[in-house]
């Protein structure tokens, strides 16, 4: 940043407070980078358009969709992993996983997350793509936009927006196919049967996907988004940027300029001063100013420039990522260093290897039988008229297999002690339950014992047992008499 | 203080400032996009069109209503309404059941549970605690001794008419004031009490004759407690031959009982509550652990 003269009056430069807004006509591009989020475009939108028509079978009694949110039921389905409200903790596992990922793209190349994969980027990429098939490039749209009105310019403005809208309605309605049988309720939805509320978030995100990647663009991530603040905390000075590199590109001048400057000995860089890299710009900005808030390193403008270069004759990447430090090393004429792998990288790499093995230790060893007990606490414990001793518990059994289990129930530690499941079957002296397919069911048992040896609690431990299968459950419990800690 | 001075161009960042001073620090302009200023504008005329649909200001007496006439006490009924309308079908269903078939059907028997625990934590447990443990004179209700039995029918009446109360179907069970009544004398009392807790094997107290409280019991206490001390549901006579108190088995609470007198007070539950919530009640407290 230059120092400005402190005796300068604001009246020379005074901005209003508030700005009007400048709109952005990106310039189409191709290079590398610009291929990279072609791919990236169609990938991304391809897995959120079609996964909710994959199917996966899982028998008669489970839905047969392979990623299914299903809210009414509280299940969550992903391909062969069925997960219930009991382990939202995946979710959590999910979403640190996400973020330490999100933090070492950070450190190793910049905000690679916005230029990329950022579902405000791909819309707006695919919306800008449609402004331009319909309204021509950046010239001819600046040219329209600055004259008057014509039937044909509304016309291409009317297709646009029909366009824009169909893709925005067709967004909201992939939204709600996530949580309900995908071609059942694309049937519904064409029919008029689905549920109101179907209707109503395909308009939320009808409306949000118009209004945020055809009009807001480039205004979200400069003032709604916070990750460019957070970002700009993590990011070191070793972080790959989009980098205009200063050493090479100044002093900028015309190609003509720069052959004169040569002959006469001065110095004269490789810009060019054609401003492709702003023309191309999906938010507007001038990369050579420096690092900025705005720019969110689709990398757009080194294609750009690389075309340009590659015209003069000029070695490619002028802009490219690179790193400050590395600029000012090659100015001071010191070796310049990448360093990928630093302490901050490395542990964002073990903690998302760690979390990631935990998580699929957790999925690979994930019971099909659970069981939870709650002890009474009002009373602990129970004398009854014979003088012995009682406690109550509630034995919640999960029953996590897509079909109708029967499990014995039994209770282990306590000698000479005696359990009564209620409303359980009893065969051969067992207490037998029944649990239906994918599902959980409370019982209430008590345990009682004659008399006890020694005061204070002792441990026991409920054992469910899979009366075909041999699996077990078990859960550890206290049971309570007089003088323990209740 | 807040005090203006021209805005100038700050000398270390280049950026305008805005001509705010807060104690000589200056705030930079940093100008918000228009669309800003707009959604804000935006919101304020939103608020407007609160203050005309729902309740907002208030008058010197009551509130403005708002065209919607909405208020957050009606949605709370409106909302208790639905919930009622929603569980109408099983509360029919247990209305039209017989009590003692409650069990046979799972469904039913799901629904009639967690109604009645609902119901046992609002109006019960103040008395006999949040598990039904009870406390001293509010009895136990998970244990195996009933005062007026442990079938599922005669839980239903106590809980339906009460004990000790004004209405006709009430049950109850006086234990006369023996002392205070000078029907016995205090050695008798305390022969007597030392012979109630032989009963269910507790020790005597010392310098009391058992055998002579003995033959008071046979004289006075055996009509309603019967001749071991069994008790009789009928009468809510207690068993005092098993190991179950409800005022306390040392021998000056047994004294104290014989003494003054014991009577207990539960009020009819199901004028105030009605047949079906006291159905499900006693499917509850029937299957606290006790029910016979």
């Amino acid at each position: 940043m230059t120092t400005a003269e402190p005796t300068k009056l604001a009246e020379d430069f005074e901005e209003p407070f508030y700005k009007p807004h400048e709109k952005v006509y990106p310039q189409k591009v191709s290079g590398t980078y610009r291929r990279i989020k072609w791919i990236v475009l169609f990938v991304t939108l391809g897995i959120y358009y079609l996964t909710p028509f994959i199917r996966w079978d899982r028998g008669p009694e489970a839905p047969g969709q392979a990623v299914l949110l299903d809210l009414p039921n509280r299940r969550f389905y992903f391909f062969w992993i069925e997960i219930w409200p009991q382990e939202i903790y995946y979710v959590a596992g999910l979403l640190i996983l996400a973020a330490m990922i999100l933090f070492l793209m950070n450190a190793v190349a910049g905000r690679v997350w916005c230029g990329y994969l950022c579902p405000q980027t791909v819309w707006t990429d695919l919306f800008l793509a449609i402004e331009r098939f319909t309204e021509g490039d950046r010239r001819e749209r600046i040219r329209n936009d600055d004259g008057p009105m014509t039937p044909e310019l509304l016309a291409r403005k009317g297709v646009k927006h029909v366009l824009w809208l169909m893709i925005a309605w067709w967004t909201g309605g992939a939204w709600v196919l996530y949580f309900a049988d995908a071609p059942t309720l694309v049937v519904d939805l064409a029919t008029f049967q689905a549920p109101i509320a179907a209707y109503v978030w395909i308009g939320i995100l009808t409306f949000t996907t118009y209004s945020l990647a055809g009009h807001m663009r480039e205004q979200v991530c400069v003032y709604m988004c916070p990750w460019p603040r957070i970002q700009a905390a993590l990011t070191d000075e070793d972080a790959m940027n989009v980098t205009y590199r200063y050493d090479r590109g100044e002093p900028r001048m015309s190609a003509k300029k720069s052959v004169a400057a040569h002959k006469k000995g001065l110095p004269a860089g490789d810009c060019v001063d054609c401003h492709q890299c702003v023309a191309v710009c999906p938010t507007g900005i001038d990369i050579r100013e420096g690092p900025d808030l705005g720019c969110i390193q689709c990398g757009l403008c080194i294609d750009a420039c690389d075309t340009i270069m590659e015209k003069l004759g000029r070695p490619k990447r002028l802009i490219a990522y690179d790193t400050d430090l590395n600029i000012r090393r090659r100015m001071e004429g010191t070796p310049e260093k990448m360093r990928i792998f630093r302490p901050r990288t490395l542990l964002y790499m073990a903690l998302i290897a760690g979390i990631g093995l935990l998580m699929l230790y957790g999925l690979a060893t994930r019971s099909l039988l659970d069981v939870n007990t709650i002890h009474d606490r009002n009373p602990a414990f129970v004398v009854l008229s014979d003088g012995s001793i009682r406690n109550g518990y509630t034995v919640r059994i999960l029953n996590k297999r897509n079909e109708t289990r029967r499990f014995e129930i039994a209770v282990d530690g306590l000698p000479a002690s005696t359990l009564e499941v209620f409303n359980a079957e009893m065969i051969d002296g067992r207490q037998v339950v029944e649990v239906g397919a994918d599902q959980t069911r409370a019982f209430r048992a008590t345990v009682s014992v004659d008399s006890l040896d020694g005061e204070g609690s002792h441990a026991i431990a409920f054992v469910i047992r899979d009366v075909e299968a041999d699996t077990i459950a078990t859960a550890n419990e206290m049971f309570r008499g007089p003088g323990s800690n209740e | 203080m807040a005090e203006q001075s021209k805005p100038h161009v700050d000398e270390y960042t280049g950026v305008d400032t805005t001509g705010h001073v807060w104690d000589g620090i200056r705030e930079l302009n940093k100008p918000l996009p228009r669309w800003w200023l707009w959604i804000f504008y935006a919101t304020i005329v939103w608020s407007i069109g609160y203050w005309v649909v729902y309740p907002s200001w208030p008058l010197i007496t009551g509130h403005l209503n708002g065209v919607l006439g909405w208020n957050s006490r009606t949605a709370v009924l409106e909302d208790l309404k639905g919930l009622q309308d929603l569980r109408a079908p099983m509360v029919n269903r247990l209305a039209d059941a017989e009590i003692a078939g409650v069990a046979d059907d799972a469904e039913l028997l799901d629904f009639t549970m967690a109604f009645g625990r609902a119901a046992f934590g609002d109006n019960c447990a103040p008395c006999h605690g949040a598990g039904g443990g009870g406390a001293v004179g509010y009895p136990n209700l998970i244990d195996d001794d009933w005062i007026w039995g442990g079938q599922i029918d005669e839980i239903r009446h106590t809980i339906a008419y009460g004990v000790g109360n004004d209405h006709p179907d009430s049950r109850l069970g006086i234990m006369q004031a023996f002392g205070r009544d000078e029907i016995l004398d205090g050695e008798q009392i305390a022969d007597v009490a030392s012979y109630v807790r032989t009963l269910s094997g507790l020790e005597p107290a010392p310098d009391t004759d058992v055998e002579a409280g003995a033959v008071v019991f046979a004289e006075n206490c055996v009509d309603c407690h019967g001749e071991e001390g069994l008790g009789d549901h009928e009468l809510g006579a207690p068993n005092l031959a098993d190991a179950i108190w409800l005022f306390g088995s040392d021998h000056a609470t047994i004294t104290e009982t014989i003494q003054n007198g014991r009577q207990g007070n539960m009020p009819a539950w199901e004028e105030r509550l009605g047949a079906t919530t006291v159905t499900a009640l006693a499917v509850y407290v029937h299957s606290l652990g006790g029910g016979e």
